[in-house]
């Protein structure tokens, strides 16, 4: 039977690297390996992007973003609308504080 | 009544599911295994029964081990975890650690490997998650002074909690001096007494120090028993509406940490209510709704990535900076001076939620 049995898909790895998103929250341009899903890179945008202009509403305009996750990190710069964001995957032995 | 722990194995592969029953069926406490050969069998399996471990494999087809560890770790949050896995990859070990898991083991390839494993699993079994200071478990800090004082010993015992520390001086049996955080004699020794955990170690006596406490440690740790009572019986215990009012002192001694702006706190109470409490903003409605909808958001983009769990946003801004942080049934959006550095305010961050521990 295990013959037949089809074998798991391979884990998806964390991102690595950058990629700008325009103000509309389409990607640019990036560093991110394509085998990363583009979907899950622009909900990562979206998000980023929602919560600065939400800042900016509530009076509190913000130009970095840091979000701290156990084993990810995510920068984010506020680009005249749109963003610059890396990814920085965290490990025993990596410097993302 | 059956006292025996239940494990629950998840692997797609059933042989190696019948052979981890049969060794797991060997440890000398005699727990229940249970097997389920897929993530969403196991997910309906840990909602029918109170297991106490999990061992999980992470290469499964279509809900991979991160996934089953990233809903257990939310739903489940007692059940100990193990992921038994073939990867060798140093990033998928520190991704399961960071979501809180137990122990990552490499499938065990020999006799040796086997032992070991088992005995960590005994070891996790057995384990209880008991409050009190590193090294000794159960003690309270009130034990260790009362043995140190009883003894008629001479020691410095040097009390962490978080980024606070503390030291407290004992002299031939007699409390002589502590120091904390700007404070110092017995004002310092409430304070660190009333740190509800942390670790400690104990340092040589320094016999020249000078003496600032005069009173007897019994007197001492009484009376400081008594402020702690006190100070926590002043808090009452639920607003109307069933959610817990936010400690008023507790949240304007946030705002005495150098270079905090303001402190906003949304505190979850039962029927998940939620109350905000806020010091330094004159109307904090709008910000309280974007700090919850970011924590929320940048959650949820979390538990999807499987980066393991939310620990803090961090906004810059030309006007001040902003940290968001979830600490238990609270969340904290708390503003600092613009002058800070990103290192400072980190720093900071970590003693306005020690303090509120």
């Amino acid at each position: 039977m295990k013959l037949f049995a089809r074998p798991a898909p391979p884990l998806t790895r964390l991102p690595n690297g950058c990629f700008t998103l325009d103000r509309t929250g389409s990607v640019l341009v990036g560093t991110v390996t394509s085998s990363f899903p583009a979907a899950a890179l622009r909900e990562i945008g979206r998000h980023v992007l929602d919560t600065f202009r939400e800042a900016q509403a509530t009076q509190l305009p913000l130009a970095e973003l840091v979000v701290h996750y156990g084993s990810l990190k995510i920068v984010a710069r506020e680009l005249r609308g749109g963003a610059i964001v890396f990814l920085l995957p965290k490990s025993p032995i990596s410097t993302a504080k | 009544m059956d006292t025996r722990h239940k494990i629950l194995l998840l692997d797609d592969d059933p042989d190696l599911l019948e052979i981890y029953r049969e060794l797991l069926g060997q440890l000398p406490s005699k727990p229940e295994i249970h097997t389920a050969i897929s993530g969403s069998r196991g997910m309906a399996m840990l909602e029918a029964h109170a297991f106490r471990l999990l061992i999980c494999d992470l290469k499964m087809p279509k809900m991979d081990g991160l996934q089953v560890l990233s809903i257990v770790r939310r739903k489940y949050p007692a059940l100990r975890t193990v992921i038994l896995t073939s990867v060798a990859d140093e990033q998928f070990r520190s991704r399961v650690y960071a979501m809180g898991v137990d122990l990552f083991w490499q499938k065990p390839a020999t006799e040796h490997e086997t032992k070991l494993f088992l005995e960590c699993i005994e070891s996790l079994l057995g384990r209880e998650s008991e409050p009190g200071f590193r090294g000794v478990q159960s003690k309270s800090l009130v034990d260790l002074i009362q043995l140190e004082c009883i003894s008629q010993s001479s020691a410095t015992l040097r009390i962490t909690n978080g980024p606070l520390t503390g030291k407290i001086w004992i002299n031939n049996g007699d409390l002589i001096d502590a120091e904390t955080d700007g404070a110092r004699s017995e004002e310092a020794f409430q304070k660190i007494l009333a740190w509800r955990a942390g670790s400690f170690e104990t340092l040589p006596a320094e016999p020249a120090r000078p003496r600032t406490i005069f009173k007897s440690y019994n007197a001492l740790l009484l009376e400081t028993a008594q402020v702690i009572d006190e100070s926590r019986g002043e808090i009452p215990d639920a607003a109307p509406g069933g959610t817990p009012r936010a400690p008023a002192s507790a949240l304007t001694a946030l705002t005495q940490v150098d270079g905090v702006e303001f402190v906003l706190a949304a505190i979850t109470g039962d029927k998940d209510k939620t109350r905000f409490e806020a010091r330094g903003l004159e109307n904090p409605d709008r910000l309280a709704g974007w700090s919850r909808q970011s924590l929320e958001r940048f959650r949820a983009l979390g538990e999807h990535l499987q980066a393991g769990p939310l620990e803090q946003i961090e906004g810059l801004g030309p006007q001040r900076h902003v940290v968001l942080a979830p600490q238990g049934d609270t969340q904290f959006c708390v503003g600092w001076r613009h002058s800070l550095a990103l290192e400072e305010i980190r720093d900071r961050m970590r003693k306005v939620l020690a303090l509120w521990a």
